[in-house]
């Protein structure tokens, strides 16, 4: 398969304090399309760093980053701007949506900035559309402080994808939610992977990588291991066992 | 579609704070207000100045007793007057390129007829005064030259005094009594309606200047010669000439006496309007300048208020020119749409203050455009710098504000 993501031997160092911060000390990775990837590490590790390498919100220090064949390091402010409109979704733990802006509204953000022209009908159903995906259609016109945290999260998943990206990279997407929303949250991604879509998460949690189909771990700005998930979980599955045990403890109670 | 998008979400911003983009507006509203108050009324008055001095007819010059100040017109003329009769002859006879002349009479006095009494202006006047001043007769006729030269007891009224004492009557024919002595009253005025200074025109009563020095002064001296050049080119060279033959008839003595020309006049009576209008206009432009400045502090708030949502724009593919525009488009539409609030209410209080005073009001188109032109400048001026600030935000440092 084509190599989506190409990082050869990339640093950042933070200099902005009094002392410098290597915060990425020399990656290299590749990651193909169709990749299921979780990346797991301390605290500080530098897994956030990265994730903004990634995802085009800040450039590295040093090394090279191919990004579906193109070098980003070359690009400018605007040409950056447009690929994270473009090639990539961004899913963040704290879910950054706007508020007194509806879901609908929110997932339409991308398109408003989109190199196309679309009219507001398109851009709504598509909205619609992506919204559905999650399966959130019905709350479309709900305010993110009327929804849960787990569904605040699927907006913000249902805008990463309106734009149809080729990466959907998400920091810690679960790191906010209850253990049921986050197997519900990794329902959606488990579906949007089998869609073909390319998918980077960080997470602390071991049982959440294990969704996943690859896990790195970073210590110290390095990539120390890099695995294929053996056994892997079912977020469907998974599901019904919560379920099963749900009713099981309503029934004895 | 990106600009129009970035209209929209800045209208929606401005909504969802409704009272905050009033209030923050509030100085462009009353800045513009006052500047288009200040020039509609400055030039409906001015335009009321305008058209009374040309009502006092063409190429007119006034020689009045006392030698000018400064101040241009003094208080109470002829209240030590020198002018004669003989002056006024000498000016109609010695001066080359005069058409007409007139040597004026004037005082206050109570009217009498019909049982009715009325208290109105006197003038004196010679036959010639209707010419100089284009006024005309509606009814009857001016009285002749011969009621002139015999001093006679003939009067013609304005419409005021009309329907002061002859409500429904003619009055052509009648009598009327100033000071006890009877006028008949030979003509009626066309109405003219009220000067600059607010004065009703048609409340007088015109009698010979012959009359009036005989019957009711009593004394050799008058209030003012009206004299009416032939054309407004050779207006200085017989103002100069009048002081030049005035003069000499007093052969060494101080001058006591001024020659003025209808533009002076004009330009005396405007002139403190006019400083007043420039007054005003200054404060009121300071006050736009001081409502820009609030939009400016305001759109800073907000540009930090929403520095993550800026984060989140950037971080979904928005241009620094995206989120500038979108803040600019914020600041500019306040300051229009207060200049457009601003433009109605200066309107409204023009309209006022010329009902209450009896002005037209010349609510000028050129003021209308340049207070929406300044008021977007403004906008554009004191919205640059937010907006910039928030288009060079850094994306992950504006999504991880707090
Ligand atoms: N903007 C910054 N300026 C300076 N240092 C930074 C900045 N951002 C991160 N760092 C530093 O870089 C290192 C890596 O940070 P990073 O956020 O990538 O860690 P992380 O693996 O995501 O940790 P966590 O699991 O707690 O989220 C840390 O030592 C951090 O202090
Ligand atoms: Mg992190």
């Amino acid at each position: 398969m084509a190599a989506v993501v190409q990082l050869d031997e990339i640093h950042k160092i933070y200099d902005s304090g009094e002392v410098p911060v290597h915060a990425v000390r020399g990656v290299t990775l590749t990651i193909a399309a169709g990749e299921f990837v979780a990346i797991m590490g301390a605290s500080g590790s530098g897994k956030s760093t990265l994730m903004n390498l990634l995802g085009c919100l800040d450039r590295p220090s040093r090394g090279r980053y191919l990004l579906d064949g193109t070098d980003v390091s070359a690009l400018d402010r605007n040409q950056l701007a447009d690929l994270r409109n473009q090639k990539l979704g961004f899913v963040f733990q704290g879910f950054n949506l706007l508020s007194r802006t509806t879901a609908r509204e929110n997932v339409e953000l991308p398109m408003l900035y989109g190199r196309r022209a679309f009219t507001s009908r398109e851009v709504r159903e598509r909205a619609l559309r992506s919204l559905d995906i999650v399966g959130l259609s019905q709350r479309a016109d709900h305010f993110p402080s009327q929804l849960s945290g787990g569904q605040q999260q699927r907006v913000a998943i249902a805008r990463a994808l309106i734009n149809e990206p080729q990466i959907l990279l998400a920091d810690e997407p679960t790191g906010n939610l209850d253990s049921k929303t986050s197997v519900e949250i990794m329902g959606v991604f488990q579906k949007l992977n089998e869609q073909g879509i390319t998918i980077v998460m960080v997470t602390h949690e071991l049982d959440i990588a294990h969704y996943c189909k690859r896990n790195l771990i970073m210590r110290d700005g390095r990539l120390v291991s890099d695995v294929a998930v053996e056994q892997r979980l079912s977020a469907a599955a998974e599901m019904q066992k919560i379920l099963a045990a749900e009713s099981a403890a309503k029934l004895t109670a | 579609m990106r600009f129009v998008n970035t209209i929209k979400v800045a209208l929606r911003a401005l909504r969802r704070s409704a009272m905050r983009s009033i209030l923050t507006a509030l100085g462009i509203i009353i800045g513009v207000a006052a500047v288009i108050a200040m020039v509609s009324i400055g030039n409906g008055a001015k335009s009321q100045v305008e058209a009374s001095i040309a009502s006092l007819g063409q190429n007119i010059l006034l020689v009045f007793p006392g030698t000018a100040n400064t101040g241009g017109m003094r208080g109470g003329w002829g209240s030590a007057s020198t002018l004669t009769v003989e002056d006024a002859l000498a000016i109609q006879h010695e001066v080359a390129g005069v058409v007409n002349v007139s040597p004026e009479m004037r005082d206050r006095s109570q009217v009498l007829a019909n049982g009715l009494n009325w208290n109105t202006q006197v003038l004196g006047e010679d036959v010639s005064y209707l010419d100089i001043r284009i006024w005309s007769i509606s009814d009857g006729e001016m009285f002749s030259e011969a009621d002139v030269r015999s001093a006679a007891k003939a009067c013609v009224i304005g419409r005021t005094v009309v329907n002061q004492l002859f409500p429904d009557s003619d009055p052509i024919g009648q009598t009327l009594r100033i000071r006890n002595i009877p006028f008949k009253v030979v003509g009626v005025l066309a109405p003219k309606g009220f000067n600059f200074r607010g004065d009703d025109q048609d409340d007088v009563v015109i009698i010979p200047y012959t009359s009036h020095l005989k019957r009711l002064a009593r004394r050799p001296n008058l209030n003012s010669i009206l004299v009416q050049a032939t054309s407004p080119d050779d207006m200085p060279r017989v103002q100069q000439d009048i002081t030049d033959l005035l003069q000499q008839r007093r052969s060494g003595r101080e001058p006591d006496f001024t020659v003025r020309s209808q533009l002076e006049i004009a330009e005396a009576a405007t002139a403190t309007s006019k400083t007043m209008t420039v007054l005003l206009a200054a404060i009121a432009g300071v006050s736009l300048i001081v409502g820009g400045i609030g939009i400016m502090n305001i759109m800073l708030v907000s540009v930090t208020e929403r520095t993550r949502e800026i984060g989140i724009r950037l971080a979904v593919g928005a241009h620094g020119r995206d989120v500038l525009l979108q803040f600019l488009v914020e600041a500019i539409i306040l300051s229009v749409m207060g200049g457009a609030l601003g433009i109605l209410l200066g309107i409204g209080a023009s309209q006022l203050v010329s009902k209450l005073n009896n002005w037209p009001v010349l609510v000028s188109t050129s003021a209308i455009v340049g207070a929406v032109a300044f008021s977007a400048v403004i906008g554009i001026f004191f919205g640059f710098y937010p907006a910039r600030k928030a288009a060079r935000l850094d994306p992950i440092e504006a999504l991880r504000y707090e």
